[in-house]
């Protein structure tokens, strides 16, 4: 199999050979990754022919492009070397095109007659078409590879380009330049990540049950998918009159979201339910209800940051006059379902079941959840028998880190007899918010415990440390540690 | 919302679930718009198979659109290929076949036309919206409001 070079961007680091090894299964060919450090951008992969690296490279987000490898060595001197062992039968076919060599230094800098130098002591392969810097119908790249601050690369390789990446959609789908979005909508580009990551296509149908302003929908529609969504909050749908950004006003809802991109044949429309009490059809209701359907479910679950994660029901059992005022009202148009709070491993193990139920054989599921940096309040990877973990990709900030799962939904062959048999959990009981949702709560904590380092701190400056300073620390760890 | 929708969608409540007669349910004082798309084929062609057709029918029946045939049509009377191509491996688990990717490769297609059949199914179920009504259980009677095209599947408190 042919090698290739893909220049990937250097970020989501854990997300790049996850996203191409998805992008090699929508696509139906193998892929061998033959040399990959998340320190460098540079990544070396087999893949069976020129045709397989345009499709794949060509919906890629995180990467910018693929060549193919001509050749590769830790000094100019080895790169010649193999560029002749690799290439030389290459040479002739371009012998009179019109094309373009280029030079892209990571982590260092070249001076305009360095990288003349540089690219004319490639002159030996012969090329004599002119030279194009605007549309040439080849392009290659000489690529450096600096350690940080190094004088010097540490490794060189040499390309012919094949494809540019699909990144560009990230600029197309940018939340600045969004219709309507909220406080909690998700970056276009990890958006159209997990969009790739569930292998989102053409004649495929795409569901979000915590859709918000649309996010996921439209990153799956783009990749030419038809979509549909739900979520508990009416407003997040229909809108509210008003988006996150200042200054806007008029109509503000997910449908014109679509219009925007032009997308709206491929929305099928959206309701609201609480994903717990879901009116979606699944195979297990009742010997007529059909079988799985859904291609493919993205989503990012509320944890509760902004707001604790609610379901429909009530705090405690209805006695018989709540329940009458609730039949007596409830056809009033400003009546409101009343909520209780949630556990968030429980929601996360219903999303699993959700998807087993909906998903077709080999449908995916990608969603996301929250992680601790701390080691001990790391959160486990919900799992389910039906369901085979593909990836998990992570996303860290400073004070907590998010996961990507990726789930593929087994065919009933390869679920082993027996497991299905209901085991049923127990989940946290609690009746507050804060006691049931475990992340919630070190997230706030994290916070205190900030805010009391800046305390400290600048209690330092001045240099007068109040007798009972110490107590402000124990009675936060005090209450904390439940 | 499309009618597509309403195939996958049954009464929200827990004790209606067991019942068959809480899906499809049924638009009532129904206000519908069609909104003009293009024919997606390779869609219409992935969804047929996962259709329950019978419901389709009830409901195209209870809004007055036309009847649609008893038993859904075969994949193949969709499109009209330009030349006729036999029908290679189509998605499906060979449980044998450890090592075959888990999508098979897309089959290039010829030009594929669609033929009046997909174009009548595109109308039905991807052109024809709710814009305003209910959607009723046909176990509980419960009533869903539609409203600027978005059902609303909230129980109220006696009903979860
Ligand atoms: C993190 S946000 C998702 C945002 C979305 N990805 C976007 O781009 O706008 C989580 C959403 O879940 C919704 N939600 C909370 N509890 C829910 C439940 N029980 N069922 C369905 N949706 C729920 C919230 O209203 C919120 O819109
Ligand atoms: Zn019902």
């Amino acid at each position: 199999m042919p090698q290739y070079l893909v220049r990937f961007v250097q970020m989501h680091e854990s997300f790049r050979t996850a996203e191409l090894e998805a992008l090699a299964v929508l696509v139906g060919v193998k892929i061998e990754v033959m040399k990959y450090d998340k320190d460098s951008p540079f990544c070396i992969i087999k893949l069976p022919s020129e045709a397989a690296a345009r499709s794949i490279i060509s919906r890629s987000i995180i990467s910018q492009a693929i060549y193919e490898l001509w050749g590769e060595g830790p000094t100019y001197k080895d790169l010649h070397t193999s560029v002749r062992e690799q290439s030389s039968s290459e040479w002739a076919k371009y012998e009179k095109t019109p094309f373009r060599f280029a030079m892209d230094s990571y982590r260092g800098t070249r001076t305009p007659s360095e990288q003349h130098t540089i690219m004319e002591s490639f002159s030996y392969m012969g090329f004599s078409g002119p030279i194009r810097m605007k549309d040439p119908e080849v392009s290659f790249r000489i690529f450096e590879d600096y350690e940080f601050k190094a004088d010097v690369p540490k490794y060189y390789y040499l390309g012919r380009l094949i494809a540019v990446s699909g990144r560009h959609a990230k600029t197309t789908y940018d939340l600045k330049k969004r219709h309507y979005i909220s406080t909690t909508s998700m970056d276009a580009e990890l958006a159209l990540l997990t969009a790739n990551m569930a292998l989102a296509a053409p004649g495929k149908l795409f569901f979000d049950p915590f859709m918000g302003t649309g996010g996921f929908p439209i990153a799956c529609a783009h990749f030419g998918a038809v979509v549909s969504g739900s979520d508990i909050d009416g407003r997040s749908i229909r809108g509210t009159g008003g988006s996150a950004r200042r200054g806007q006003t008029g109509k503000m809802d997910v449908v014109g979201n679509f219009t925007q991109y032009n997308l709206e044949g491929q929305y099928l429309g959206a309701f609201v339910s609480d994903l717990t009490n879901t009116p979606l059809r699944m195979p297990t209701d009742n010997a007529r209800s059909g079988g799985g359907y859904l291609d493919g479910i993205v989503c990012d679950p509320p944890y509760g940051i902004r707001e604790g994660l609610k379901v429909l029901g009530s705090r405690e059992k209805y006695g018989d006059e709540e329940r009458a005022i609730h039949e007596h009202r409830f056809k009033d148009p400003n009546y409101i379902a009343p909520k209780r709070p949630y556990s968030f491993t429980a929601i996360l193990d219903d999303i699993l079941a959700f998807a087993v139920n909906t998903l077709v054989e080999n449908g995916r599921l990608s969603m996301w959840m929250p992680t601790a940096n701390d080691e001990d309040i790391e959160l486990v990877i919900p799992t389910h028998p039906s369901l085979e973990i593909v990836s998990v990709c992570v996303q860290p900030f400073n004070r907590w880190s998010r996961r990507l799962l990726t789930y593929r939904r087994l065919s009933e062959f390869e679920v082993p007899q027996g497991v299905l048999d209901g085991t049923t959990k127990e989940y946290e009981k609690g009746v507050k918010a804060d006691e049931l949702n475990d992340f919630r709560r070190k997230y706030f904590e994290g916070f205190k415990e900030f805010e009391k380092m800046k305390l400290d701190s600048s209690e330092k400056k001045a240099e007068q440390i109040p007798p009972d300073s110490k107590g402000v620390s124990g009675r936060w760890r005090e209450k904390s540690d439940r | 919302m499309k009618l597509l929708t309403l195939n996958f969608l049954t009464c929200a409540r827990k004790t209606c679930k067991s019942a068959p007669s809480s899906f499809p349910l049924h638009p009532r004082e129904a206000e519908l718009e069609v909104v003009q798309a293009d024919v997606n084929l390779a869609f219409l062609k992935n969804i047929l198979p996962r259709l329950m057709w019978g419901e389709l029918r009830t409901i195209t029946g209870e809004l007055g659109l036309p009847t649609l045939p008893d038993t859904a049509p075969e994949r193949s009377a969709l499109f009209t290929a330009a030349a006729a191509v036999s029908e290679t491996t189509t998605p499906g688990v060979d449980p044998e076949a450890i090592d075959a990717p888990e999508h098979p490769a897309p089959v290039e297609e010829p030009e594929e036309t669609p033929t009046q059949t997909a174009i009548d199914l595109h109308r039905i179920l991807l052109e024809t919206c709710i814009k305003e009504g209910k959607l009723v259980c046909g176990n509980c009677g419960h009533e869903y409001a539609v409203k600027e095209g978005v059902a609303n599947f909230l129980l109220p408190g006696h009903l979860v």
